[in-house]
């Protein structure tokens, strides 16, 4: 069975019918500049216009500089990136510029071959979408996406070749060199729905989002139908039409198991080398980010070259491997990795559109046949729709939650055919598949129309259908912890009537996973913390922290007081009731801070209520106060983060998540908190200060009132820090 | 097998009523009935006991919660309140009811209804004293029920973690509270507000099977 590497080094080392590209040293380059260097010089060159030297690199990257350029103008203006998605305006751009070259006479330049696409710029947009995904919306529709992927796939392809067949057989296509098999090989490439343009198109209209994971799902284990239908029908091609029989056809259903199952395995345990590794890799923090990607890649590889579906295999690698490397990996690693991702996928879509644009300037391809290029356009639609609503029909009477019919548009409307399809086109034999610059010309067009057509009346179509949105809200305590008992609920229900359910199953997953899966990938001090509601729990306390003590300040300076007795603002505020419950932020502070004498006790639950406001000595305080309140209140606000917001899950290409972890916070406040803490350390202590405190008396005042806000502040540091333990200490060192 | 005939059309009439008052299918409640057997030990009524012992349900953290609702009163949508120390097939398939799934067929004031009726449930099982308002303890008795058995975290912690959650929720309903007010609990119609935006409704279901599946799980029956 072919892979897809073969055709192409075939076709670019033996046979220089299209013009190659320039993007990968050739010998002949290496040979020229050698030869340069051997020719007969008259005298020392003081500088040289070495350009075959450095032609191959710089074409690239002068390529890669030219795509970021188009999408900085096209980004330039938000009121038509509204209107007109994107990838549409990325594909026009590339026309213009294939006008460009086209004029300036440089068709050699430049050519999108399949090698550069499917090994350079696909395998990273697909791992970020892997990265990104969220896994339990993904499993629990997978039975759906599974039907759309596979079955909508098939049937989308046989239709396509079979009616493109009969119409021929009809004569709508005039004099057309193509047989059956040709069609069914054509009607394969061009049936799958395309991830990139999926994503380009639907990140800036944000429908609900089950209706996005099917469409994105789809688009993505489709790839495990397409390689193996592609092939398959390759070789029957090769084969020729008297050799197939049964046992072919048996082997090629039997391939497509091997294929997607192999594919999705490799990935899956490459996953888990990633997480291993990242488990072990505390001392080369710095280098972290870069094993997630050459492993990402080498999976994709891997699947590649034993024939298996390599874009299945790097999704589920990044899949398996997220939850285990946010765990694992020091904080400025995760964002390494998330934001490397978003540069490359980023980056790679944008040069893929730009290059699909001016593909188009390939004369050899410049074929028409009318009947072939309308017929194609008009089956891919209709067959769509076709498909998608026998197939949620079908669905619907096994799902819980039915499919709308709304939805069902959109999810037709979605299907949007691209560059993988482009890439697939020109891999195919001209040898064997006499009119293949047809058939590329086909694809481009059914490309441009399904990308910038249906790209642009999406928005307005779901706006019009009013399809239901996505939800942006934050998501509240109180919500997270109703959604774990909802979880609770539904698996006790099942268990009580008997039925082995979906959510019995999750929650069988979720148990094998916390005993085996998390304590062999992740390291022991991240498998603490990883409790969801807690890490929210620990921010609101943050949030409750910061916003008393901008409260305190609000009420005219932050006042001190050593008073054991003084009663809470809390009581009021929050109700007698729920004052217990604050005690919790303010435990125990021990005297560590004797010799200072200004360490203040606290008292816990048992008593009514601690003393939170410290007082100082109204007369040290009076003049300065007003300034000192200024400069504390600047202080925090700027050491201090805001509370972060928790964002819905919402899949987004250049827009990610804001939410960053809130060990920052934490981690932050302590890091201020403790500097501030040594230098007033070193001056009460008469140690060398800082040399931002000196012993002027006037400033002597300074340091006090500072002193108190530290204590304060330090106190505070102290009880979410002992807060922070207590919890963790009880999960049982 | 004259008498078993008899009796057979008789239970025949009971599960017809049945379908028309809980709205399941006739498959579907022979299916539930032969596990209310299973699990009552062919008795007619089952008691707490008899939910306690399914094996399965021993890692669920919220069980206690979950039999509780199933012998609460206010379950059973007839306006009494408390308690029973048994329940029949009955009043086993009420409480089921609440977690069937709505069909296409349903209307959309079916459609509210449900989604009150399955709110109301949620609701229920919170507020145990009936009173109509989660107070703060009784909350806290939920968050520590769900969250001292994953493990990760201790029972202060979950304490204040359900304190935290009181916090927020009173937070958000009375934005400004005066210095003595008092906030006594959620309401159902705050609770309603609050879940809104989860949409328990559509998510509050479970797959009743036509087929029967109490043969399926090895090992999981009681016996």
């Amino acid at each position: 069975m072919k892979c897809r590497y073969w055709v192409t080094t075939v076709n670019g080392n033996v046979v220089r019918t299209d013009p190659e590209p320039r993007l990968q040293p050739s010998e002949s380059n290496l040979s020229r500049t050698q030869h340069d260097h051997g020719s007969s010089i008259t005298g020392i060159p003081i500088v040289t216009f070495k350009w075959p030297h450095v032609e191959d690199p710089y074409l690239v990257a002068l390529w890669i500089l030219v795509a970021g350029l188009s999408k900085m103008v096209i980004e330039a203006n938000h009121h038509v990136t509204n209107i007109i998605p994107e990838s549409a305006l990325l594909i026009c751009f590339g026309f213009i510029l294939g006008g460009i070259i086209w004029g300036a006479d440089k068709v050699q330049t430049f050519k999108l071959t399949p090698t550069v696409f499917f090994f350079y710029l696909l395998p990273q947009i697909i791992l970020d979408a892997g990265y990104s995904m969220p896994n339990k919306l993904f499993f629990s529709n997978m039975g759906a996406i599974l039907v759309y992927a596979v079955i909508g796939t098939c049937w989308n392809a046989a239709s396509l070749g079979l009616s493109l067949w009969g119409c021929h057989m009809g004569g709508a296509m005039g004099d057309l060199d193509i047989g059956l098999l040709q069609y069914l090989l054509f009607g394969s490439l061009i049936s799958a729905v395309d991830p990139v343009a999926v994503i380009a198109v639907f990140e800036q209209v944000h429908v609900n989002e089950v209706l996005f994971i099917m469409v994105f799902g789809e688009s993505l284990l489709n790839d495990g139908v397409t390689v193996v239908l592609f092939n398959v029908f390759d070789a029957f091609v090769s084969l020729g039409g008297s050799k197939i029989n049964a046992v072919e056809i048996i082997k090629g259903i039997i391939s497509f198991f091997v294929v997607a199952f192999g594919g999705s395995l490799l990935g899956f345990v490459f996953g888990l080398l990633i997480s291993l590794l990242t488990r072990c890799t505390k001392n080369i923090q710095i280098i972290e980010p870069g094993f997630i990607f050459v492993l990402g890649y080498l999976s994709y590889l891997t699947a590649e070259m034993l024939s298996l579906s390599a874009i299945l295999s790097i999704v589920f690698c990044g899949m398996c491997c997220q939850k285990y490397i946010n765990a694992n990996m020091d904080e400025s690693s995760v964002n390494t990795v998330r934001y490397v991702m978003k540069v490359l996928a980023n980056g790679s879509e944008t040069i893929v559109f730009v290059f699909l644009g001016i593909s188009a300037i390939d004369k050899a391809i410049w074929v028409w046949n009318t009947g072939f290029i309308l017929l194609t356009l008009l089956f891919i639609f209709v067959y769509r729709i076709i498909g998608v609503f026998i197939l949620t029909w079908i669905l619907n009477k096994f799902r819980l939650v039915p499919l709308e019919v709304i939805d069902q548009v959109i999810m037709s409307y979605g299907g949007l055919r691209g560059a993988v399809a482009y890439g697939l086109a020109t891999m195919l034999d001209d040898k064997k598949i006499k009119e293949k610059n047809l058939m590329v010309c086909t694809t481009l067009i059914v490309v441009y129309f399904t990308v910038i057509l249906q790209g642009v009346t999406m928005k307005p179509l779901v706006t019009w259908l009013k399809v239901k949105r996505a939800a942006a809200n934050e998501v509240t305590l109180i919500e997270k912890q109703q959604n774990k008992v909802f979880d609770h609920m539904l698996v006790a229900i099942e268990d009580i009537s008997g039925q082995i359910g979906h959510n019995y199953m999750r929650d069988k997953w979720n148990h094998f996973e916390e005993k085996w899966m998390s304590k062999l990938l992740m390291k022991p001090s991240a498998r603490k913390n990883r409790d969801y509601i807690f890490s929210v729990f620990h921010q609101l306390n943050l949030k409750d922290a910061m916003s008393y003590v901008a409260e305190g300040e609000r009420r005219g300076s932050l006042e001190f007081i050593r008073n054991e007795t003084s009663l809470v603002d809390f009581k009021k505020k929050f109700g007698a009731e729920l004052s217990e419950a604050i005690p919790d932020i303010m435990a125990d502070t021990s005297d560590d801070y004797g010799a200072t004498s200004c360490s203040i006790q606290f008292h816990t639950r048992k008593h009514p209520v601690p003393s939170v406001s410290l007082e100082m000595h109204e007369q040290t305080m009076k003049g300065i106060r007003e300034t000192e309140d200024i400069n504390t209140h600047h202080l925090l606000q700027q050491h201090l983060y805001k509370g972060r917001k928790q964002h819905r899950h919402r899949y987004s290409r250049s827009h990610f998540d804001v939410n960053k972890d809130e060990n920052e916070v934490q981690e932050i406040f302590q890091r201020t908190m403790r500097s501030r803490l040594e230098s007033f350390k070193s001056a009460k202590m008469g140690v060398a200060p800082p040399k931002h405190i000196t012993k002027h008396p006037k400033k002597d005042h300074q340091q006090k009132v500072k002193a108190s806000e530290f204590i304060m502040l330090d106190n505070l540091q102290h009880s979410i820090n002992i807060s922070f333990f207590q919890c963790c200490h009880a999960t049982g060192t | 097998t004259a008498t078993m005939g008899a009796s057979q059309t008789r239970s025949e009439h009971k599960h017809q009523d049945l379908v028309d008052r809980t709205g399941f299918s006739l498959e579907q409640i022979k299916n539930l009935h032969k596990r209310f057997q299973q699990l009552s030990g062919n008795e007619e009524t089952i008691s707490k006991e008899h939910l306690d012992s399914i094996p399965a349900l021993a890692n669920n953290p919220i069980k206690k919660q979950i039999i509780e609702a199933f012998f609460d009163k206010r379950n059973q949508h007839q306006n009494e309140v408390g308690s029973f120390q048994e329940i029949s097939f009955e009043q086993f398939l009420m409480v089921m009811s609440h977690f069937r799934p709505p069909t296409l067929k349903t209307t959309e004031e079916e459609r509210e209804a449900l989604r009150k009726e399955k709110l109301r449930f949620l609701f229920n099982m919170h507020d145990t004293d009936n009173d109509g308002t989660i107070t703060l303890e009784e909350y806290r008795k939920v968050v520590e029920e769900l969250l001292s058995k994953s493990g990760a975290i201790g029972l202060e912690a979950a304490k204040a973690i359900a304190d935290a959650a009181m916090l927020e929720v009173a937070s958000t309903n009375v934005p400004h509270m005066a210095p003595d007010d008092f906030y006594e609990g959620i309401t159902f119609e705050h609770f309603e507000q609050i879940l809104k935006g989860l949409e328990m409704e559509s998510r509050m279901h479970i797959r009743f099977l036509d087929v029967d599946t109490s043969t399926m799980r090895c090992g999981k029956s009681t016996s």
